[in-house]
């Protein structure tokens, strides 16, 4: 299990366009949401229900920052989600996308 | 399990762990044993499986828990039984399963894979295989599976490799016999792609009988601890581990037993157990079929409410290992005669085997049910009313190899 922490951490492209991987679903829980790769067969959880939340807005938005901004993520705790963002990168429920 | 996504500073109240311990709406996966028939009669089977027993769920019946399953997101399904690909029905429910959104992952001996089925599984990204091997040699292996059992499993291997099918699992339950092995199953993963996954010999179904003599020392118990821990990732555990976490650093995983918070078991006549090494009476949290249904059994069962409220640790609460053993397996006391809230047999501080020596002669309990090959009836209930079918054309059939533990 790949916890996320400074250790691991690479830098993230905050401005860049993200999606969520065609093969991952995401389940709702109370404490955030499991994620699963069908393809993986990796079982992610999501902490923290404003994670889900910019995971689900990652499509709509231009840039992952914008998706953090409009799930009510403030400027302070950007590094903190970035970091998040960069393990589901690095556990693949997470891709880059071409801009829209 | 992998990947805990989270920011570095979570909601305040309660842990992830908390929430889990606390059980979940819907499992996150679950054992589904689909057949108690098998062309193999391992020493170790944690279902006591043999013959087919007459009430198994049908096709039909079978395919409504899937879509009960698919409702409620229930990610994948690990299907073991018996052997469940002798039942006709199984590639029919594995291509149902896969298209109504439940990835399948299945146990078994490797008897019925060929060149074909291979090709089959290698296409799907839903189907993930294990084949069962319990030593790296025939001579090992085949004492606990039986004669043959090495070379078929190899020889499934082969096939998955040469049809392309990347990263599927070599199961090994740890046994006294095969922990000097552990190198050499790796070495054989390796060789086909595969990934190596070793789990703990549980006390369960036919292993009541042989627990005492397979199951690791304690010099042995502290070896694989340090061989797993040096491999992190790499080699699964199925988080069954986590009573040696007293040892030091926890093994990747969660660490926690899920029996009926995360995980349970359906076994074949539509029984649900908390987990699949629990196939006893005392975790059957009802029947799927005369119960409401699955979701409904997960939901209003009392003995999972009971499973999934705080439990006080009992004799081990003082203990400074508590907070990363937990008291270890429910199951692993159980069928040893140790009481629930005590230490685990497998204690690292050797408080389990302590207490092995004080238990009351006599008195550990049998499995419910037993469709051994060979025996007549449950030893605690004979002449029960689901006895398994002796004229079942796979009654007695010869050995090849079962899923035994997963």
């Amino acid at each position: 299990m790949a916890v996320a922490g400074p250790a691991g951490d690479h830098a993230f492209d905050l401005d860049h366009a993200w999606d969520l991987s065609r093969t991952v679903v995401l389940r709702p829980e109370r404490f955030g949401a499991l994620a699963y790769d069908f393809r993986s067969r990796r079982l992610s959880m999501l902490k923290d229900p404003r994670l889900v939340e910019v995971v689900r807005r990652l499509a709509e938005c231009a840039s992952a920052r914008e998706a953090c901004l409009a799930a009510g993520v403030d400027d302070g705790r950007l590094p903190s989600f970035a970091r998040a963002l960069a393990a589901l990168e690095r556990s693949g429920m997470i891709h880059e996308r071409a801009p829209s | 399990m992998t990947a805990i996504a989270a920011p570095a500073h979570p909601a305040p109240g309660r842990t992830l762990i908390g929430y889990l311990e606390a059980g979940l709406d819907a499992p996150i996966c679950l054992t589904w044993e689909l057949t108690y028939a098998c062309n193999l009669a391992c020493t170790h089977c944690l279902s006591s499986s043999g013959r087919r027993d007459p009430h198994e769920l049908k096709t039909s019946e079978c395919e409504a828990v899937i879509d009960e399953l698919q409702r409620h997101k229930v990610f994948y399904v690990n299907i073991g039984g018996g052997e469940a690909t002798v039942r006709p029905d199984f590639w029919h429910l594995l291509d149902y399963a896969t298209s109504h959104d439940v990835g399948v992952k299945f146990s078994t001996n490797g008897s019925r894979i060929t060149a074909a089925i291979a090709a089959r599984l290698a296409a799907s990204n839903y189907v993930d295989v294990q084949i069962s091997l319990d030593g790296a040699d025939a001579v090992v292996n085949d004492a606990i599976r039986g004669p043959g059992s090495y070379d078929t499993a190899l020889a499934a291997m082969r096939y998955l490799s040469d049809a392309g099918f990347r990263g599927f699992k070599v199961s090994v339950v740890a046994t006294r016999h095969n922990i000097d092995q552990l190198d050499e199953f790796k070495a054989i993963a390796d060789r086909f792609d595969a990934q190596l996954r070793i789990t703990r010999l549980r006390p369960s179904g036919r292993a009541v009988d042989v627990w005492d003599q397979l199951h690791p020392t304690s010099a042995q118990q502290r070896q694989l601890y340090a061989w797993l821990l040096a491999r992190g990732e790499e080699v699964l555990t199925g988080d069954s581990f986590f009573h040696l976490a007293g040892f030091g650093a926890g093994l990747p995983g969660l660490n926690l037993c899920g029996a009926g918070r995360v995980v349970c078991l359906i076994d074949p006549v539509g029984d649900v157990y908390a987990c699949p090494f629990a196939i006893h009476e005392r975790f059957r949290a009802g029947n799927l079929r005369h119960d409401g249904g699955f979701i409904h059994v997960w939901r209003e069962s009392e003995l999972f409410r009971q499973l999934r409220s705080p439990r006080s640790g009992g004799a081990c609460a003082t203990c400074f290992q508590f907070d990363a053993c937990r008291g270890g397996c429910p199951a692993a006391k159980f069928f040893t005669g140790l009481p629930l809230d005590g230490p685990d047999p497998e204690c690292v501080r050797g408080l389990g085997e302590q207490a092995l020596v004080a238990r009351e002669p006599g008195g550990r309990p049998r499995p419910s049910q037993d469709h051994s090959h060979g025996r007549s009836a449950t030893p605690d209930s004979p002449g029960d009313a689901r006895r398994p079918c002796d004229a079942h054309p796979l009654s007695g059939a010869p050995s090849a190899a079962s899923a035994g533990q997963r």
